[in-house]
Order: structure tokens, then sequence, then C-alpha cells
């Protein structure tokens, strides 16, 4: 049998051999691990019952590796052709070794996520481009992340809400114990023979995400849980652990203007941007609407949207489309003109009639096919729309207003093949292990793929778990 | 805006849900859902009853209660479905008996059982009411045969009758063409569905009730009283065969068909109530619709005490407290038949009309 754990429950001390910070899929996969590795565990989830799991909450899909379809991905993804989409989206920016070993890891992924009781459906209505290479977690992420919570609760891993962790005790690159607050409980100070930190990053730290895009940021929404603000990030750099991803770069996406400040979610997301054009608040069209198909361009409206002056723009277009894409939570705003709409959206009528008219006069005829990159295009206009463009002039008249979404960020800390923590020295930490978003930058410098986040958070959170049971044993 | 106010809310929520889908692969209403882009109240109480009530998506979304898009798909929906039995019902005059439905069952099932019972005592000899009696034909010393059947009868066909006239009703407003026909595969799959209670999974793991543990009971318990609801149902059917055709007269020995059906359906219709009783009490509040916890607890009841006076006459059949007990026990079925149009029995009805549906518009969708 397991041991039982040497927590005690008047929270004044206790000892572990694992001690996991964070509680999403990368911390519930490192404390499985570790729980099966036969250590005694703890889990550490900073948010409430119901908000527990970070941004897992929001995911739906995980990028796995297969060398043949299965009864839910419609044709293999070879190990290679995973690495050349990781290359591309990163530019290179990316640890070959270690972003080889998450891909070989990641095969292996689709059947132990199942055996934690994860169950897999077909790609979601409107995701069939995805049908391949992507699994998707029947009921969603937060179903994902139930099924994890009662696999590691049968397995007798404790777990604890609200515990925010204050404090961490690290010695020469070991780490010795975590200073933690819970609202009933009060403060304490846990011990554990080895660290995980799964904490994710600092996406809802509008303080943080200021250092680097100034008072801008005030403006940023923030898609996932407002509980990811870096703290257990800045504890471990600033305690000597060796940082890896620019500092600077986030994931972000346009989402709807109306979505609240944190935890909007999927479906506050746009994707209609091919369809039509996109104005900034000065009515201006500022970037090729149709450059790419989505999702290849999806991720970088929010950085485009990010740029314009008050970090707001508008996706405007036609009765014509309307069916052409998901249906959205916030409705479109319409007017039965063109000016009837600036007026809607605090626009200047005449910039925006002007706009649409140079637009409408440089779009050529061709045959419109959003599958495929059509022959649609503008010319003598600048920026030119150089796919899928058709005139905007089918009363009423609608749009969607826009603002950056913050997915994740990239900053993190270096780890090896083993997930351990690398110091700012190039050693590798005794004890410390780090799996999820807090060490994505390790394979991800920059850009992205749908599921990618999901696949390195179960890869390393699993790789995780199972050394920080290897050395609590040792 | 919609007609009522539960429809307004089950519209926000399926606009949520459909710019979401995470929920597709749980059961049948958010591929149904995703048929549509907009919805009238006919769309909206066609995904109400189509819905199981497995409280899957409630657990599984990330937009629940508390969080502000404060998402309660199966709370709204056992509302709104709640509503649209009333809606629909036959004839319309009658739709307020919805609204009490708990306390309006319990007055018919006593006034019933008191109409029996005083009717036997009124009219039947008393040494003959509390007197033992045996052999074939002992049943109708108390109540001529002819007499039951055609009271029978006539209460079972008014039932029929209001209930094709609200699934009428509903059929068209769930936006199956005017005149429309549900076709035999449809009809085939809906059978399966039901038969099976398929959307009332979870999506594979067991539906939700206390916690959130996922569970099987009330899937069990439900085919616990559903099954043994038909079995006393076929019981009867035989026993009328036998009677009509066949000359045979009750009661009929412990060993014959329409005593082993309606054996096993009556432990069916006692187990099966008391564990979907059971688990109605301990069912969180968050994915309850309290305000009809009268309905279904008044349904629940009937067939209980159909189950357990059906048993008990079996049992005591052959001594003197066959006659009350023939009384009562003819007194909840009776009760049980004229006010199954206007109760918890209607949901049945209803959610096999939309699987109907359902299976319709997956077929018109894959031939598409």
């Amino acid at each position: 049998m397991f041991p039982t754990s040497s927590y005690r429950a008047d929270g004044m001390s206790s000892k572990y051999d694992v001690l996991v910070i964070g509680g999403g899929n990368a911390a519930l996969c490192a404390a499985i691990s570790a729980r099966r590795g036969g250590a005694s565990v703890l889990v550490l989830e900073g948010a409430p019952k119901f908000y527990r799991g970070g941004n897992t909450r929001h995911t739906r899909n995980m990028r796995c590796a297969h060398d043949a379809a299965t009864e839910i991905l419609t044709g293999p993804y070879t190990e290679d052709e995973f690495w050349e989409d990781l290359l591309r989206v990163t530019g290179g920016q990316t640890d070959e070794m270690l972003a080889r070993h998450m891909i070989r890891e990641s095969k292996d992924i689709l059947n132990w996520i199942v055996e934690q009781g994860v169950r897999w459906q077909p790609s979601l209505g409107g995701t069939l481009s995805l049908g391949r290479t992507n699994s998707f977690f029947l009921g969603g992420g937060r179903a994902m992340l139930n099924a994890l919570y009662l696999t590691a609760e049968r397995l007798g891993v404790d777990v604890e809400y609200d515990a925010e962790v204050t404090d961490l005790v690290i010695e020469d690159g070991m780490f010795l114990a975590a200073r933690v607050k819970r609202p009933i409980k009060g403060e304490a100070e846990i011990s554990a023979t080895s660290l995980v930190a799964a904490a994710g990053g600092f996406e809802a730290n509008i303080e943080w995400l200021k250092q680097y895009w100034g008072e801008a940021a005030d403006n940023f929404l923030i898609r996932g849980t407002p509980y990811n603000r870096g703290s257990i990030l800045k504890m471990l750099l600033d305690k000597g652990v060796q940082e890896v991803g620019d500092p600077t770069q986030c994931h972000a996406v346009a989402i709807d203007a109306r979505a609240p400040k944190f935890d909007g979610g999927i479906i506050t997301r746009h994707d209609s941007v091919v369809f039509g054009i996109v104005v900034n608040k000065h009515a201006q069209r500022f970037y090729d609407e149709g450059e790419d198909i989505w999702p290849k361009r999806y991720a970088i409206w929010g950085r485009l949207v990010a740029a314009q002056p008050d970090q707001i723009a508008y996706i405007i277009f036609d009765s014509t489309v309307v069916t052409s894409f998901m249906p959205t939570l916030f409705p479109p705003i319409a007017g039965q003109t063109v000016a009837e709409l600036a007026g809607k959206l605090e626009l200047d009528p005449a910039a925006l009639e002007k706009t649409i008219a140079e637009f409408n006069a440089a779009v050529r005829p061709g045959t419109f096919d959003h599958t495929i990159l059509d022959d649609c295009r503008t010319e003598g206009i600048t920026p030119q729309k150089t796919h899928w463009a058709r005139r905007i002039e089918t009363p009423p008249y609608l749009a969607y207003p826009v603002r950056p979404g913050i997915t994740f960020t990239y900053l993190g800390t270096r780890v090896n093949k083993e997930a351990r923590m690398l110091m700012a020295d190039g050693k590798p930490s005794g004890n410390m292990f780090a799996a999820g978003e807090i060490m994505a930058g390790n394979v991800l410098g920059k850009g992205y793929a749908a599921g990618m986040g999901m696949t390195i958070g179960s890869v390393f959170g699993r790789i995780a778990g199972r050394e920080a049971a290897k050395h609590a044993r040792n | 805006m919609h007609g009522t106010s539960i429809l307004d809310e089950a519209d926000r929520l399926m606009t949520v849900c459909n710019s979401c889908r995470y929920c597709e692969g749980l059961c049948a209403v958010f591929p149904a859902m995703e048929m549509r882009r907009a919805f009238s109240d006919g769309d909206l109480n066609y995904l109400a009853n189509l819905c199981h009530s497995c409280g899957a998506c409630y657990v599984d979304c990330q937009f629940s209660p508390p969080h502000e898009f404060n998402v309660n798909v199966p709370k709204t929906l056992a509302v709104a479905r709640a509503e649209s039995y009333a809606a629909y019902a036959w004839p319309q005059a009658l739709s307020g008996t919805f609204a009490r439905n708990g306390l309006v069952i319990s007055i018919i099932a006593a006034l019933s059982m008191a109409a029996f019972i005083f009717g036997f005592a009124a009219l039947v000899d008393h040494s003959v009411l509390f007197g033992a009696h045996t052999g074939p034909g002992a049943f109708y010393k108390l109540m001529p045969h002819n007499a039951m059947a055609a009271l029978f009868s006539a209460a079972f066909l008014y039932a029929i009758l209001a209930l094709v006239m609200s699934v009428r009703a509903f059929w068209r407003d769930i936006g199956a063409p005017i005149g429309g026909r549900a076709d035999g595969g449809s009809i085939l799959q809906a059978i399966r569905d039901a038969g099976e209670l398929r959307y009332l999974h979870g999506g594979g793991v067991g539906c939700y009730n206390e916690d959130d543990k996922p569970t099987d009971r009330r899937k069990l318990f439900h085919h616990l009283t559903f099954y043994g609801f038909l079995l006393c149902f076929a019981a009867t059917s035989v026993a009328t065969l036998y009677h009509y055709p066949g000359g045979r007269e009750a009661p009929y020995p412990w060993w014959d068909l329409p005593v082993v059906l309606g054996t096993l359906g009556g432990i069916g219709l006692i187990v099966g109530p008391i564990g979907l009783f059971v688990a109605k009490s301990r069912r969180a509040p968050e994915l309850l619709d309290e305000q009809r916890y009268g309905m279904d607890v008044g349904f629940i009841a009937m067939l209980f005490l159909t189950g357990l006076t059906g048993m008990l006459l079996l049992l005591l059949r052959e001594t003197a407290a066959m006659g009350p007990l023939l009384a009562l026990h003819l007194g909840v079925v009776f009760a049980l038949f004229i006010t199954m149009p206007y109760g918890k029995f209607v949901h049945g009805i209803y959610r096999f009309t939309a699987l109907v549906r359902y299976a319709q518009e997956r077929r018109s969708e894959a031939g598409s």
C-alpha cells in the first residue's frame, strides 16, 4: 500500500514527500504520477474549489503524436510532423532536445491520461481542422480536471484549496519548505522532500504586464483564471532559478471587448476577421485581414489590436456573412447604414464610410472559398486584403468590438528532460521540478498551436511527479 | 423575448452554450442546439424535454455559478420542461393542475381511493366485502368484471386522448413540418434511446446527483420503475386476454403469466420509486427545480402505492383483507390513470417525442 500522508490537520507544520503547488492539468498529473510512484503528496491550490485548475478549466483539447488513426482521431500525426509544426509556430525558438522528448512522451499520454479517468471525444463542431491532430476532452477542460481530481483523491493525494503560498524556503538549489496562508486554518509552514511547481504564468498580474506593455496593459482582458498572478514564478526566479522565455511576450487573441476582465474563456473569441475588415478607433484599417486561414492566424490579432490606440478595434462585416462563423456570445452591433453603425461604435462616420468605400472599390472579382487561400483580393489600397475580400455593402452593417485577450505568458523556469529546474549557474536543482505554463517557455519560445499547452502540462507533469517521487524515495 | 422568463433564461444559456460547445459529447441537447443559431419557444421546449437532467453539463461547465455567466442548464431546462407540460396540456382549462401538482394528485388519489372503499362498502354485502374468497372470479364478487373493465377503460381512453392532444401541440411547436409524420426509423431509434436511458449517463460516467461524483443509481432506479410499470401493464393486458377470448377468470395461480409479470413489475414499482425518492431528496439543490418537488414526489408516490397495494393484494388475496385491499388498489390505479395527462407521467411522453424529433433531425442532417 501507499504510505499514508504525514500531514497534520492542525496545520502547524507537516512533512510530505512531494509538495505540488498549483491545481491545473500539470499539477494534477504530477500529483497522480508522484502518488503512483509511492510518494505522499499534498496539492496546494491557490484558488477556491470552484475555480480550481487555473486555465485548464478553459481548455478543450490536447495535441499528442500518434502513428495511426484512433477512435477519435481521424489519422496519424507523427512525431516528425508534430516537431515541424512546433518549429514553424515558434520560428525555431524552442529547445529541440526537450521538445522532441515531449513529443515522444506525448504518444503515451493519450493512453495514460485515460487511465487517470479522462475521456476523449472527437473534435467538436466547428473545429474540424483539428480532428486529426488534437484529442478533445469529453465535457471540456473542467470535466478533465474533475476526473483528475477524483483520481487523485481516490489515490490518497491531499488537496487544499484557497491555499496561497506566500514564501518558499530554498537553500543551495534545494527546496525546504513553503509558507502557506489559508482563510480558515491560517498560516503554516509545510516542508517536503521534493517540490513540483505547476502554478501557471503571470498573465492575470496586470502590474507585472505593465512592466513590458506600459499603461496599455490596463486595456487587456485576461481570458482565463484571475489566479495566475505569477507569484510562485517570481519567487523561484528571485531565489536563483534560471529563467527561460521572453518576458515581454504573451499569447493574445482578439476577443470581444464586452467580455469580463477575467475568465471569459473561449466563448468571447471571434473568428470572423477573415469575413470582413478590421478598423481601429480612427476607423482606419491596419493589417491584412486575409493573410491566412484560421486558426493559423488566429493568434496574431491580439497583438495587432494591442498595438492600436486605446487597444481597441472593430471587426466590420455585413449581413451576408453572418452565418459563416460560429454563433457568438455577444451579438454583433448593427446599423442600417455605415454612418449609423459608426455612431453606435462611437467612430467618426465619415471616416468609416470612406474606409469602407475605398475598400469596396479595391475589391477585385474572384471566387470566394473560405476554406482555401482564395483569389478574392484587393488592389490599390494599403494594407491589402489578400484573400476573401468581398464588398461590404448589404445592410445591416455589423460589428464586433475587440480587445487583446491574454491567454498565457512565456516567461518561465528553465528545466531539463526530467522536468528538474535548472539554477542560474546551470546546475540542476536537487529537488525542484516544474511543469505546465510555468515552464512552457522551454519548448514554446513564441507562437502557439492549439492544444500544445495541455501537452506540455500533462507530459511534464507526469515526468515531474515521477522524478519528484523518485527523489523522495532515495 | 419569449413568452416566459424561464424561456428567456434558456435562450440566454443556449446562446452561451452555442458559442462554447464543450458539452457536445454529453447528450442530445447540445448537438440539437448546434443545429440552430436562434431559438423559438418551441425550440427551447424541445431542448428542455430532450434534457434528461443527468447534471453532467453543470459539473463540467467552467461558467456555472459562482461564475458571472451563471450557466445552469439542468435547472433552467428542468423548470422550462415543467412549464412546457402546462403549456401543452389538453384541455388548456386543466393546465392549472400542474401549478400545485403534488396537492392536486394527492387529493384526486385520496378521493379515488375513498370512492372505491365507500363504493364497495355501500354496494357490496359486508359478509362478501370482508369474507375470504378463492378460486376463479373471486375479485368479481366485489366488483363485476364488466363494470371494472368499463370504468378503467374509460379512464384509460380519456388519458390517452388527453395525452395525444397534448403531444400533438408539442410536436407542431417543436418544428416538425405541419402535418409531418415521424418516420419508422426515427421512432425505433427513439425507442432504443428511451429504453436504455441513453442520455441519463453524463456522457458515459453516470449522472450527477448529490455531489460531484457520478453514479448510475438514478438510471438503475428509473429502469426498475419504468420496466416495473411496463410489466404491470403487460400483466393486466395478458389477464384481459385470458378473460375475454380465453374465458379464464382471475385470480390466477402464482406461476401463471399475469401473476409472474405483475409480481416482477410490482417489485420494480416498489423498489424503483423508493430509490428515485431517496435520490431526489439527496439531490443537490442547485440541480433541482424545487417548485416542482410536489409534482415529482406525487408521481413517485402514486407509482409506489400502485406497486405496494398490488403486491399486498397478491399476498393477502386469500384472506379477509382482500376486499379492502382490492378497493385501495383499484382506487390508486384509477387515480393514476385519470391524472396521467396532468402530472409527471407526461415527462416520458414528451421526452420520447423529443427523442423522435432528435432522431429525425440527425437523420436529415446525415442525409444532407
